[in-house]
């Protein structure tokens, strides 16, 4: 087991040795630096095995073993993409930006590939990430060939922009690494709506910094919506200054094994930041959120709701974590999460924790697990509703309780719309 | 409240005085050569007359001890500890038993008064001849098994228990009385090779208590021990099992004092349970070790494994804790649920004032069907302090139809301390029932200013409000110690107001 992982983290390191004179910025000495302390970091602590704290119960074991490779070549031509979410889109297949396939033209804002502006994001790229405690945000930098760099100027309304990802099954293992940049300037806005989808055996590692500058706000929706043979391993920072607002939704619903990771910290007064989702696995899969909250600053609030849905042989995994410091008082924290188990063979894992410093707080969390409630159920029953009918009604009034906390009308529809697909490809391969 | 009076006095009564059983007692001790090595443990088995089995079972104890690491995961800080430079036996010198409480030592007289024990337990403790025939009169007797440093001294009411069948008596007597219990028990619920502190125990340890409840029997007093950490430079290790067989019922108290010290001290004791069908445990510990000084110097480290198997059906165990004192502590009383309708409870308060830490929760293990738990949790930090709660439910495939309940509960008092809370949940049961609720917060304004209103000073409000806080725990204490745990919790406190 210790070999394999030890294998894994070795093939990364002989790719980054093989390509490193060839990843975008390979010019750029603050880059190389960047890249190299990022493989130093990731060679010595490997991917990281269930020993490791932040990791007891999601094994990457199957990601160390993989033997991936990176997509080398540009994919060219047209490919098919999915439903539009919005007007605005950047398009990126197999980690590379596409400006062909993109919708970019008159934003009030910069919205570009990473690749072609590496010198603009010098200050931003690494300013979050920590590479030293994550290991896969170490892989991504030591390995990121491209990602979406935006920029919304102070006071600007960016309205609504698609992030789409799309991997295609080259027919071997491939790994692709995308560094998303996103800085909102004082009193600016955005919703931003990310769709993966992808197939092939395939690891999307995706790495996040993001800045919420005074007043600004963020909205944040991610649907998760990679085949069961994909390994989505999403790494979000984030940084809130004084006033400003993130707001994250994720719905993670395809893939093999999904973590979505989220490092929050409010550094500014009366910051406030809402982390929800969604989680649903079927046979075979495992889906994992772990959430770390820091509020560092006094009078910040924030909110979380997870939901997660088990059938089949599959596992879930809740972490949260939420950090007051010292300093932090009047703070508002309350986290929740909430599993439902509908198989047998299914399992959860939840581990939420408080770690506070500061005394006038109000601080609170809580977690249920359990099976669809037998009376609920008794109930619809006995109005002459069949019982799969009425299984759906109750695990779709379930998780549309977290969807409820997202108030942009595009992105709630287009999270239900994820939702429902989810459940009746659910009840498609029951029947 | 009954005993808001009461709590009132305690705070006045402390002012001067913080920990008022941190007196020293002059006894002559025999104590083995500092240091641990297997000679020692050779020493402390051959010294207790110990069979060659359990030689061999505190070898095999010690070599697992020397492959293990000490535990870094909890939330605690504290310098690398030297288990080199303690000694792992100290005995009060023994003596020819008494004729009367005038020719015992006065010193140990001082001490059991100081300790709060009664006059008539007190006789029977210091091994008075002929005391202990007949049951005290007016009020429920209490058992009282007394640990001086690392020996039992002496276990009071012996006869009477023995009557019923119970057996009551020091873990050493055991082993020479009924090695057939202790050679199917010890080690049954923590094997030797559990954890760090564990493995130590099994290896050293060198008394502690014995209990065995037979079929049917209730228990007719509650069982009680007192621990006391005296010599200088002691570790003690006791190691306590109490077996409740078939449909019995036992209520057993724990109490621990230790002089006040300028170095740590380390205790790290064992406690197993084990309950078959039909019997019920209760378990309930006031901790008052030495908690150091107001700039963290000095205190005892509790590191301290304690669980409890309910082997049988509908079998239950029941924790209560209150921890005010230790400068560490590091202990999480736990239940395997095996049978089938067993029951775990887990009800805890633990303060932390000064530099105090204490890193302390439970563990629930539902194995068997329909077993259940409940866990209330109250952490008060104040001063200093640091406080965490860390706590695993895990319920396993077969537990169909289990339930757990657990509420956390954290009070910030001064913006100096820290609480946090660390449960672990994992579940393997579709039909099995889970809620964990935590809260954290500080004494309102508004609450003190209604206290402070009606005439309480800030520290009576405060005492109030936390009596108030704990409640849920210190009712299911049993009323001797209820009471005095309310005096501890107010002096536990003492000048983290105002």
């Amino acid at each position: 087991m210790t070999t394999a992982v030890a294998t894994g983290a070795a093939g990364f390191l002989a790719r980054f040795e093989g390509l490193k004179d060839h990843l975008p910025g390979a010019r750029k000495p603050w880059l190389n630096t960047l890249r190299a302390d990022a493989a130093a970091h990731f060679a010595a602590r490997g991917f990281p095995t269930r020993r490791v704290e932040q990791w007891k119960y999601t094994d990457l074991g199957a990601v160390a073993q993989a033997h991936f490779t990176e997509p080398l070549t540009m994919v060219e031509g047209a490919i098919a993409l999915p439903v539009a979410n919005a007007p605005d889109r950047a398009v990126f297949v197999d980690g590379r930006f596409r400006a062909d396939l993109s919708m970019l033209a008159g934003l009030p804002y910069r919205a570009v590939g990473l690749a072609q502006h590496l010198d603009e994001a010098e200050a931003q790229l690494g300013a979050l990430a920590k590479p030293q405690h994550e290991p896969l945000a170490a892989l991504n930098t030591m390995l990121f060939e491209d990602g979406l760099f935006i920029d919304v100027p102070a006071g600007i309304d960016g309205g609504l922009l698609e992030l789409v990802s799309i991997a295609l099954d080259p027919g071997r293992p491939f790994a692709f690494h995308p560094r998303h940049l996103i800085r909102l300037g004082a009193g600016a806005s955005l919703t931003l709506i990310e769709t993966a989808t992808g197939r092939g055996q395939c690891l999307h590692n995706p790495v996040f910094e993001i800045t919420v500058a005074e007043g600004a706000t963020l909205t944040h929706g991610r649907l998760l919506q990679e085949e069961a043979t994909v390994f989505h391993l999403s790494t979000i920072y984030a940084t809130i200054a004084a006033g400003g607002t993130y707001d994250n939704f994720t719905v993670a619903a395809g893939p093999r094994l999904t973590r979505n990771e989220i490092h929050a910290a409010l550094t500014g007064p009366r910051a406030t930041c809402h982390m929800n989702g969604a989680q649903m696995a079927a046979e075979g899969q495992h889906v994992d959120t772990t959430t770390s909250l820091d509020h560092a600053a006094p009078d910040c609030a924030s909110r979380q709701t997870y939901k997660t849905v088990l059938t089949g042989r599959s596992r879930g995994v809740f972490q949260g974590k939420i950090l007051v410091r010292r300093e932090a008082q009047k703070t508002d924290g309350y986290q929740m999460n909430q599993a439902l188990l509908l198989s047998e063979d299914a399992e959860i894992d939840s581990k939420p924790q408080l770690e506070i410093y500061a005394d006038d707080v109000k601080c609170s969390h809580g977690a249920t697990v359990g099976a669809l409630d037998a009376d609920s159920l008794f109930y619809l029953r006995a109005r002459g509703i069949p019982e799969s009918q009425a299984k759906a009604m109750l695990v779709e009034a379930f998780l549309h309780e977290a969807v409820e906390t997202v108030t942009d009308e595009t992105l709630r529809a287009a999270l239900t719309r994820a939702l429902d697909s989810w459940w009746q490809r659910q009840g498609a391969a029951a029947a | 409240m009954p005993a808001v009076n009461e709590t009132i006095e305690a705070v006045q009564s402390v002012t001067e005085s913080t920990y008022k059983w941190g007196f020293e007692t002059d006894i002559e001790m025999e104590f083995a050569p500092k240091g641990l090595n297997e000679d020692i443990v050779r020493f402390i088995s051959a010294k207790k007359n110990e069979p060659a089995w359990l030689l061999e079972w505190r070898l095999r104890a010690f070599a697992l001890w020397k492959t293990m690491e000490t535990p870094l995961w909890a939330a605690v800080k504290h310098p690398p500890i030297d288990f080199q430079d303690s000694y792992y036996y100290a005995a009060p010198k023994e003596k020819v038993g008494p004729k009367s409480l005038d020719e015992v030592d006065p010193e140990l007289l001082k001490t059991y008064a100081k300790l709060g024990i009664p006059l008539r337990e007190q006789e029977i403790l210091a091994g008075v001849e002929g005391a202990g025939s007949t049951p005290a009169e007016g009020r429920m007797p209490i058992a009282i098994d007394a640990v001086f440093d690392s020996v039992s001294v002496a276990t009071s009411y012996k006869e009477r228990l023995g009557k019923e069948g119970i057996i009551f008596c020091s873990i050493s007597e055991a082993v020479q009385e009924h090695p057939d219990l202790v050679k199917k028990y010890l080690g049954s619920v923590v094997p030797q090779g559990d954890n760090f502190y564990a493995a130590l125990n099994s290896a050293v340890f060198t008394d502690g208590s014995f209990v065995y409840i037979p079929k049917g029997v209730r228990c007719p007093m509650e069982l009680s021990t007192y621990f006391r950490i005296n010599a200088k430079s002691t570790g003690q290790f006791e190691r306590t099992l109490i077996i409740a067989d078939a449909g019995s019922h036992v209520s057993y108290l724990e109490g621990c004092t230790a002089p006040m010290r300028d170095e740590n001290q380390l205790h790290a004791a064992v406690v197993e349970l084990v309950a078959m069908d039909d019997a019920t445990i209760k378990y309930s510990t006031v901790q008052n070790w030495y908690p150091g000084d107001a700039e963290g110097k000095g205190g005892i480290y509790n590191f301290v494994t304690k669980r409890g198997a309910c082997r049988g059906a509908r079998s239950k165990i029941s924790w209560t804790q209150v921890e005010t004192g230790s400068a560490i502590t590091w202990k999480y009383p736990s239940c395997i649920l095996q049978g089938e309708d067993s029951v775990g409870e887990f009800y805890s308060v633990a303060i932390t004032n000064n530099y105090q830490q204490a890193d302390t929760g439970t563990k629930m293990f539902h194995i068997g069907p329909r077993t259940k738990s409940t866990i209330v949790s109250k952490g008060i930090s104040a001063g200093h302090g640091q406080n965490t709660y860390r706590g695993l439910v895990r319920i396993g495939a077969k537990a169909t139809g289990a339930r757990n309940f657990t509420q956390c509960d954290s009070l910030l008092i001064g913006d100096l301390c820290g609480a946090h809370t660390v449960p672990y949940i994992e579940n393997r049961c579709m039909s099995a029932k889970v809620e964990h609720e935590a809260t954290t917060s500080r004494i309102a304004e508004d609450q003190l200013f209604y206290c402070r209103q009606r005439g309480l000073t800030q520290e009576e409000a405060v005492g109030l409000i936390v009596n108030g806080f704990c409640r849920e725990v210190l009712k299911e204490l049993p009323m001797e110690f209820a009471v005095e745990a309310q005096k501890l919790l107010q002096i536990s406190l003492e000048g983290s107001v105002g």
